[in-house]
This record gives structure tokens, C-alpha cells and sequence, in this order.
């Protein structure tokens, strides 16, 4: 067990340094930031003087080494754009796609599990067959196409819901959030569905096939014997043995909800983090580029490192498998 | 099914065609995936006007709405953009730029990952383990990521949207080549090839990878589908195709910008084409994965 935990810890920080020489290099090579940080008609003296106070004059081995050195203290250097530490430009920036993510995703179990549970009690029912449906075109619908067609229908011509920005914000025990202000809660809404449509299509197939395996199961008969109610059986007998998995899945998609809010964020004008590194990548802000690269991998990597490890604790097939 | 020897006898291209004309749902799709193709391939012949040939366009005739009549006397069916271009033409070009990329890297990835898979499959040990872990780090990543990551690696232009698009999609088939290629090798006609002395290598190319075919068209089909709609994406995020080589996704992009001011047009219509295209090749991919899986088709 040990060595498994200990084999699988040191792949994810082999992936981490790989990740970092390979975003590092990549980085590097894409463009000169002088370019964009001087004014066109700079002298040569000027830009030496601002590429040694940037330390890209140096060797690339020992910028590498610099670079990967104080990454490790959390320092990924200032961004050419804000002149603030670039860890510093994300975090700020994290609390507003967090918000973002964590509302999508109660989002898709308020509507993907009544609409999975309604869908797999009656198979092949109408309802069940436009259910299912619908839920192949939440998967297919680029989730871009979608964005625009929320704003078109619901700002533009409805006229119910703001198109863009993040509103008003307020605080909630100390958490800066949008759910403080009515502003900000109506603004929430447009890109929260948006980023949960997916989700919700997703939670509707789990739960369906969850509940086609488990109603037969002789629980659920034994308490149709005890004459409950079919809703309450549903809702609460079935729901409760099918939501474990769930759960788990939605738990590993949150880091892929963080990654495509970079979508969702650009076309509603968020002030988040995904925003913030296509913005960094049009401008050529390395710092930020590759600080948003290596904390979002290291996150994922964090995050199937514990699903493996949870996995092999409960399932002890998979350790001997992977051994 | 009686006759099932003589199905198994019948050509895989004739099984494909008689399992998508007997659901009328996917022949409606597949005939939409062969008109799209088909105007794609001959855009400059059926577009009203080209585009991109400044000479053709008239700056006078920007902005206006669908069905309007030109300031020379062409009627816009679908409106024209911020230049004066027609969109229905842009459209087309569009769908060929789209089309050309999805392909191709759906093509490419094909290529690489069948090779992975079944070297994978044939030499087995740590070069197995090796390939199967960097598969299972490339699919527990989301694509957009791994995209996003390889275009600030590498840069941006069309070459490059290729190499990301290839880069998130190979493990698919990696995957899958291998999983068919472990139970094909395990099979009789293998075991036979192995005893009558033939190189390894030509059992795994000759023998085995055509077995391994079926689950490679599906997941060829559904790859091109999300490819197209990925690099639609990129494209609209500003970080995939040049400005240059405009494709749906960048038409859409370029649309959304005056599309809070009312000009709908500009994005909802490449939009509408790009959900078209997109749906139709996902419904033929999920009709091939009934005909071709042997679960399903007993």
C-alpha cells in the first residue's frame, strides 16, 4: 500500500517538473515581451535596463533553475501587465471562478438528479425519451454556442437577465461573493448555467443508470412490501444508495469545471481566472501564462492522486493490478 | 438472427450502409454530413461571391440584415458582415476551413494513437505501462487545457490548432486499438499466423489491425466532431486559427462583438451551421457504434 501511494506520488511530481520544463520553454519561445512592455521607439540601453531588471538576459538553464526555484516558495515573478506578483494576480482572481464553479455544480444536482431519477423510473416513456434527448444536445452544443444563445434569448431579447460582468458583490461571513447582492446573484446566473449545462447532462445519465440498477434491487422491493410510497421509495431510498457515486464524479469534474470556465468566463466578461489567462495570453504576460498553467495541472494532478489512492484503498483489486 | 454466418460474410462498407439507411434518423444525418461536405469541397463554385477578394466586396453593403438588397443588386440572403462581406459565402468558406482542420486532425490523431496502441498492445512490459500511463494522464486532463497548453507552447496558427487538436485527441484511439488489439491477439487466427512463423510485426499491421478497425471508425467519426467543434472554440476564443484563414468559429466570434447591438446575423447563422455540423456527425457516429459493435448487433 505504501509503495503504491509512494510510486503514484512521485509519477505526479515527475508529471509536475515535465509540465513546468515543458510550459517554461514553450513560454519562452512564443514571443518577447519587450516587444510589447517598451514603446517602439526605445534605445538599446533602455531595453537592456529593462531585460536585466527582468532577468531575461540570463542564460535559459538559469532562468530555468531561478524559475523553478522560486516557483517552489510560490513565487512565479511579477506580471508584465499588472507589475504584481503573478501568484498574487491569480489568487485574487480564483474567489470569482470558485464561485463560479461551485454554483454550476449545485446547479447540475438540483436539476440533473430530479430530471435522471423522473427519466430512469419509466425507460423508454416519452418523458424519459426527451429527457435523454435533451441531454445529448447539452453534451454536444459547444459550450460557446450555448453561452451566446443564453445571452441572445435571455438579455438580448427578453430582457430578464444582465448579459455580462460579475455585478455587485458583497460579503458573506467575510467571503467577498456575488449571492450577497441581488445584483450580483442575477449575474451569476446567465454563466453559472451556462458552465453546468454539460454537468447537468452528465448527472442526468448517472443518475438514470443508477436508478435502472437499483430498482430492482430486493431493498427496493422489501420496502414496496412495507407499503411506502413509490416517491418516497424514489426519492429517498433509491437516491440515497446512487448519490455516493455521483458525488465522486462531480468531485473529479470540478478541476475540469475550473478548465472550461476559461469558456464561460470570455463570453460573459467574468472577472476570473479564465479570463484572466486568455487576456495574459493575447498580451504575452509569461508570468501569469505559466503561474495559471502549473497551479491549475498541479491542482488536477492533486486531484486524481487522491481519487487513486481513495480508489485503492477501498478497492484493493486496483493496487495489485497497477503492482 | 438465422442468417448470421452470411451476415459476418458481408463486406464491412455494405453492413455500414444498410445499418445507416435502416434508421431514418441517421440517413437524414448522413445525407446533411454529405451535403455540408460536399459544399464545403465545392465553396468557391457555389459561393455567391469569394469573400476574401476584396475586389468582390462592396464596404457599402455592410451590416445589412438577411434578404436585402445590395447596393450592386445582389441580394444578401443571409445579411452581410462588418465589411460588406456576404455571410452565406463566408459561411461556406468557413465550413471549408472547419471541415479541412477537423479532418485532418481527426486523421492525424487516428494515425498516431493506432500506432501507440498497438505497439502497446505488441510489445507489452514497461513500454505498455508507459504508453497506457501518459494515456491515462492525457484523458484525465480536459481538452480545453491540454489545448490551451500546447498553443502557449508551440504558438498559434493553423499548423499549430492541428498539432493541439491531435495532441488531445490520440489517446482516444490509442486506447481502444489497444484494448481490441490485447483480445485480437488472443484469438485463433492470430494464434494460427504466430505458429505459421509470420514477423510479428506484419500479424499486428496485416492481421490484427484490420479486426481493430470497427471501433476505429466510431471513434474517427465522434474525434472529427468534437475536433471541429474545439477548434471552433479556440477560434472563439481568439487563440486558434489566424484572422486570415477565418473558420466558423472565428466568424461566430467575430459576430458576437456586435451581436449585443441587435446584428443577430454575424454569429447566430455560422453558429446554426457549426450545431449542424457538429450534431449530424455525432448522430452518424453513434448510429456506427450500434452497426459495429458486436454486442449490440446480435
Amino acid at each position: 500500500m505504501t509503495v503504491f501511494i509512494l510510486r503514484r506520488v512521485l509519477q505526479a511530481i515527475l508529471v509536475l517538473f515535465i509540465t513546468s520544463l515543458v510550459v517554461f520553454l514553450g513560454v519562452y519561445a512564443i514571443g518577447d515581451p519587450l516587444e510589447i512592455l517598451l514603446p517602439a521607439d526605445a534605445s538599446m540601453a533602455e531595453r537592456a535596463q529593462v531585460a536585466a531588471s527582468l532577468h531575461l538576459d540570463d542564460p535559459l538553464p538559469l532562468q530555468y533553475l531561478n524559475f523553478i526555484t522560486s516557483a517552489l516558495q510560490g513565487d512565479f515573478g511579477r506580471s508584465f501587465v499588472y507589475n504584481r506578483p503573478a501568484l498574487d494576480v491569480i489568487f485574487e482572481r480564483l474567489p470569482a471562478t470558485l464561485e463560479l464553479v461551485t454554483t454550476s455544480l449545485i446547479l447540475s444536482l438540483i436539476l440533473g438528479i430530479p430530471l435522471g431519477l423522473i427519466a430512469g423510473v419509466k425507460p423508454g416513456s416519452v418523458t424519459d425519451e426527451s429527457i435523454m434527448t435533451g441531454s445529448i444536445l447539452g453534451f454536444s452544443l459547444p459550450n460557446f454556442w450555448q453561452g451566446m444563445m443564453l445571452i441572445m434569448i435571455f438579455a438580448v431579447w427578453l430582457g430578464w437577465l444582465p448579459s455580462t460582468g460579475r455585478g455587485e458583490t458583497g460579503y458573506i461571513l467575510g467571503i467577498r461573493t456575488s449571492y450577497a447582492t441581488w445584483d450580483g446573484f442575477i449575474h451569476l446566473l446567465l454563466p453559472a448555467t451556462n458552465l453546468a449545462l454539460a454537468q447537468i447532462a452528465l448527472v442526468i445519465r448517472l443518475t438514470r443508470t443508477g436508478v435502472q440498477e437499483t430498482m430492482p434491487l430486493d431493498f427496493v422491493k422489501y420496502a414496496r412490501a412495507r407499503g411506502i410510497s413509490e416517491r418516497r421509495i424514489l426519492f429517498v431510498h433509491v437516491l440515497k444508495t446512487i448519490l455516493i457515486p455521483i458525488v465522486t464524479v462531480l468531485g473529479i469534474e470540478f478541476g475540469s469545471l475550473i478548465a472550461f470556465a476559461v469558456v464561460t468566463e470570455t463570453i460573459f466578461a467574468w472577472p476570473g481566472v479564465g479570463k484572466l489567462i486568455i487576456d495574459s495570453i493575447n498580451m504575452l504576460d509569461r508570468p501569469i501564462v505559466v503561474a495559471y498553467i502549473l497551479v491549475i495541472v498541479a491542482m488536477f494532478i492533486v486531484i486524481n492522486l487522491v481519487v487513486d489512492v481513495l480508489y485503492s484503498l477501498l478497492d484493493p483489486r486496483i493496487r495489485s493490478r497497477a503492482s | 438472427m438465422t442468417t448470421f454466418s452470411l451476415r459476418k460474410s458481408e463486406s464491412m462498407a455494405a453492413r455500414i450502409l444498410r445499418g445507416l439507411l435502416s434508421s431514418p434518423k441517421a440517413t437524414i444525418a448522413a445525407v446533411i454530413c454529405l451535403i455540408l461536405v460536399f459544399s464545403a469541397i465545392f465553396a468557391p463554385l457555389i459561393a455567391p461571391q469569394n469573400p476574401y477578394d476584396l475586389n468582390e466586396i462592396d464596404f457599402f453593403d455592410a451590416k445589412l440584415p438577411p434578404m436585402s438588397e445590395g447596393y450592386s443588386g445582389m441580394t444578401y440572403i443571409l445579411g452581410t458582415d462588418g465589411q460588406g462581406r456576404d455571410m452565406f459565402s463566408a459561411m461556406l468558406y468557413g465550413l471549408r476551413t472547419s471541415l479541412a482542420v477537423g479532418v485532418t486532425s481527426g486523421l492525424l490523431a487516428m494515425l498516431v494513437g493506432t500506432a501507440l496502441g498497438l505497439i502497446a498492445a505488441y510489445r507489452g512490459g514497461f513500454l505498455d505501462s508507459f504508453i497506457m500511463r501518459f494515456v491515462d494522464l492525457m484523458l484525465g486532463f480536459p481538452t480545453i487545457l491540454v489545448a490551451l497548453m500546447v498553443l502557449v507552447v508551440f504558438g498559434q496558427g493553423v499548423g499549430k490548432v492541428i498539432l493541439a487538436l491531435v495532441f488531445v485527441q490520440w489517446a482516444y484511439f490509442a486506447r481502444a486499438v489497444r484494448a481490441t488489439a490485447l483480445v485480437e491477439s488472443g484469438k485463433e487466427y492470430a494464434e494460427a499466423a504466430r505458429c505459421l512463423g509470420i514477423p510479428a510485426w506484419r500479424i499486428m499491421g496485416g492481421h490484427i489491425l484490420p479486426n481493430c478497425l470497427p471501433p476505429l471508425i466510431v471513434i474517427g467519426t465522434i474525434q472529427v466532431a468534437s475536433a471541429i467543434a474545439a477548434e471552433a472554440t479556440l477560434s472563439f476564443l481568439g487563440i486558434g486559427l489566424p484572422i486570415t484563414q477565418p473558420s466558423l468559429g472565428l466568424l461566430i466570434s467575430n459576430g458576437y462583438q456586435v451581436m449585443l447591438a441587435g446584428l443577430y446575423w454575424m454569429s447566430v447563422y455560422p453558429g446554426l451551421l457549426l450545431l449542424v455540423l457538429v450534431f449530424s456527425v455525432n448522430i452518424v457516429g453513434d448510429r456506427l457504434r450500434e452497426i459495429l459493435n458486436p454486442r449490440l448487433a446480435q
